[in-house]
């Protein structure tokens, strides 16, 4: 393997972005021993992020042992509900686990300002440098086209480093000037959201009176229909004074529905199973931001000379409508991508070559063993059966099944499910195969 | 202008209150610039009402406004758009533009 040959670099790892990811990258470079720069562009890590609101931790055992003792959380959810809406009819399965509400812990809702702070105080705490009010404005490369740094908006501030550990979330302009996207195929708009938000104030009993909680304890509920037929869903999720309710929109589905985003949120709003948990919530405010959607068939390629991609700027999210986990997969993504930038420093090459280990340790991981198994749920999620019929099917069995009209004897749940599908127009050779790739995908 | 939610519980939030909510550090120099040129042939103008910001204007002789202060810097303008060379699309100066709190 031929030596390096430019002069010395500033930092051993240069990582671009203070969100999960990057805290996570930088948290493990650093305790590798490694010299680290953390550059965020925001003027606090979390300035420039917004998600839902649920942080699910189990990676965190590994990463940050003990973390619930530490970790800014609001509520730790102990009640999960997923919720079908149709104009007129909700249909929730809820779910509630009073294990949840003690250590280890399930999910946690959590302010991005403070998740992510306190994630990038930990690798700041391990030695990494956390440079914020900055943005990298390109890479930096060698004559051989590896990448030796990052360009930033700063007088002279070229950063170079062995490795650089591109972390910048949906948009990524890293990955994109490193032609990592070459083989994706169709437009980013096609498997990208849009996700808007609103956090709202209420006082703190009345949270826990609305939503049946008491203590540290919350709920969230993720939501299929209800955002005017546009494919995506939404979330109402609690926090300790507050609520955390929003939609996530297809963004060809939105330029084509000719609509607002805050007008769907609105519409979601009002709907009556939704009304009366917020009323007379203020609006303490307003925020978006996009997803990666596509999962693992609109991944880029994560690794290259140089550099290595993770979280949302490699689509890591989970994000599937109803389904929205993307904190988690960042984490983990980081914590192997610091690791694997660590052993191919320790062996002097960090080529692609040298770095292939981090695919080898997502493979092996939750990371890219969740998203290859659940492929085709994005699809699934977005197709017109799932966001426009099933939701209305299911409504309307429940609503036979719980309608009582004695004297006239009960319908049969099959007379029920076929009912419901002729009137939704479903066919039934449709919902076995879609049930069908649902349990392949989550078996 | 204040409009009543059909539930009369309280009046909808004004556009102008909402983007309230939000706190900027506007930069000097804009982040993004929109062509209007470009913009007066196109018959689409996803921006206009994709953008959840509402940055987008149409004005009267078919072109665009366009304000980036208080821009979310999501990127939805971008990619929505289809005309090459209606948007240049980068992030504000480090340290700048939205400073989100509760996101
Ligand atoms: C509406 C919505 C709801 C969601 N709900 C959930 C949920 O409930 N639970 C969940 O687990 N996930 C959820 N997600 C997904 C989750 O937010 C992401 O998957 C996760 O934040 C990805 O982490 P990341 O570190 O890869 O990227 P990000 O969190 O986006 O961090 C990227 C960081 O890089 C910085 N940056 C970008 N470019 C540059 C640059 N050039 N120079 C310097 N800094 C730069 C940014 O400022 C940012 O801090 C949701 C997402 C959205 C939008
Ligand atoms: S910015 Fe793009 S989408 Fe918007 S009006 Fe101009 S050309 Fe059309
Ligand atoms: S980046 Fe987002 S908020 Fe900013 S102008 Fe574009 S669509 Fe609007």
């Amino acid at each position: 393997m031929p030596p390096e040959t430019n002069p010395a670099p500033a930092f051993d790892v240069v990582v671009v972005g203070a969100g999960p990811a990057g805290s996570a990258a930088a948290l493990e470079a650093a305790r590798a021993g490694l010299s680290v720069a953390l550059l965020e562009r925001g003027p606090y890590p979390g300035a420039k992020n917004v998600y839902g609101g649920v942080v699910y931790g189990r990676i965190l055992d590994e990463l940050v042992p003990g973390w619930w003792e530490h970790m800014p959380v609001q509520r730790w959810v102990t009640r999960r509900s997923t919720m079908l809406l149709t104009g007129s009819q909700a249909l929730t399965v809820d779910f509630r686990a009073e294990d949840w509400g003690r250590p280890p812990y399930n999910g946690a809702t959590a302010f991005r300002a403070e998740l992510d702070g306190w994630l990038a105080r930990l690798a700041e705490e391990a030695g990494a440098v956390l440079v914020p009010s900055t943005t990298a404005t390109g890479l930096l490369r060698d004559t051989a086209g590896k990448v030796t740094g990052v360009r930033t908006d700063r007088p002279g501030g070229d950063l170079t480093g062995r490795v650089v550990i591109a972390c910048d979330g949906v948009n990524s302009f890293l990955a994109k000037e490193a032609g990592l996207f070459a083989k994706v195929s169709g437009k980013q708009a096609e498997h990208t959201s849009l996700g808007v938000k609103e956090t709202l104030a209420l006082p703190r009993e009345v949270v826990e009176e609305r939503f049946g909680l008491s203590g540290r304890h919350g709920q969230d509920i993720e939501i299929l229909g209800g955002t005017g037929g546009i494919p995506g869903g939404g979330f109402l999720y609690t926090n300790l004074e507050s609520v955390s309710v929003g939609v996530v929109l297809s963004l060809t589905g939105l330029t084509a529905s000719g609509v607002r985003p805050e007008a769907v949120l609105a519409g979601l709003k009002e709907h009556p199973a939704i009304a009366p948990l917020l009323r007379g919530a203020e609006l303490k405010e307003y925020s978006a931001h996009l997803i990666p959607e596509g999962g693992y068939d609109t991944m880029p390629e994560l690794v290259t000379d140089g550099m290595l991609v993770a979280g949302d700027a490699g689509a890591m999210c989970l994000a599937a409508g109803v389904w929205l986990e993307g904190v988690n997969y960042a984490l983990g993504a980081g914590m192997y991508a610091g690791r694997a930038a660590a052993e191919a420093i320790a062996a002097g090459d960090t080529s692609r070559t040298g770095l292939a280990g981090y695919r080898r340790l997502l493979e092996e991981s939750f990371v890219l063993a969740d998203h290859r198994r659940l492929r085709r749920v994005p699809g699934l999620v977005f197709s017109d059966r799932v966001q426009r019929s099933y939701p209305g099917l299911l409504c309307d069995v429940a609503q036979g099944f719980f309608t009582v009209d004695n004297p006239r004897p009960k319908p049969g749940l099959r007379r029920l499910v076929s009912d419901a599908a002729r009137r939704r127009g479903v066919r039934l050779r449709h919902l076995l195969s879609d049930a069908f790739t649902s349990a392949r995908s989550f078996r | 202008m204040t409009q009543t939610s059909p539930q009369g519980q309280r009046p909808a939030v004004s556009f102008e209150d909402r983007m309230a909510t939000v706190d900027f550090r506007v930069a000097e120099r804009a982040h993004i610039t929109v062509d209007t040129d470009v913009c007066r042939s196109c018959e689409v103008r996803a921006c206009v009402h994709a953008c959840p910001a509402a940055l987008f204007v149409p004005t009267d002789d078919g072109g665009i406004l366009f304000n980036y202060e208080q821009c979310f810097e999501c990127g939805t303008c971008y990619q929505v758009c289809d005309a090459p060379g209606a948007l240049t699309w980068s992030y504000p100066e480090g340290g700048h533009g939205v400073a989100f709190r509760q996101g």
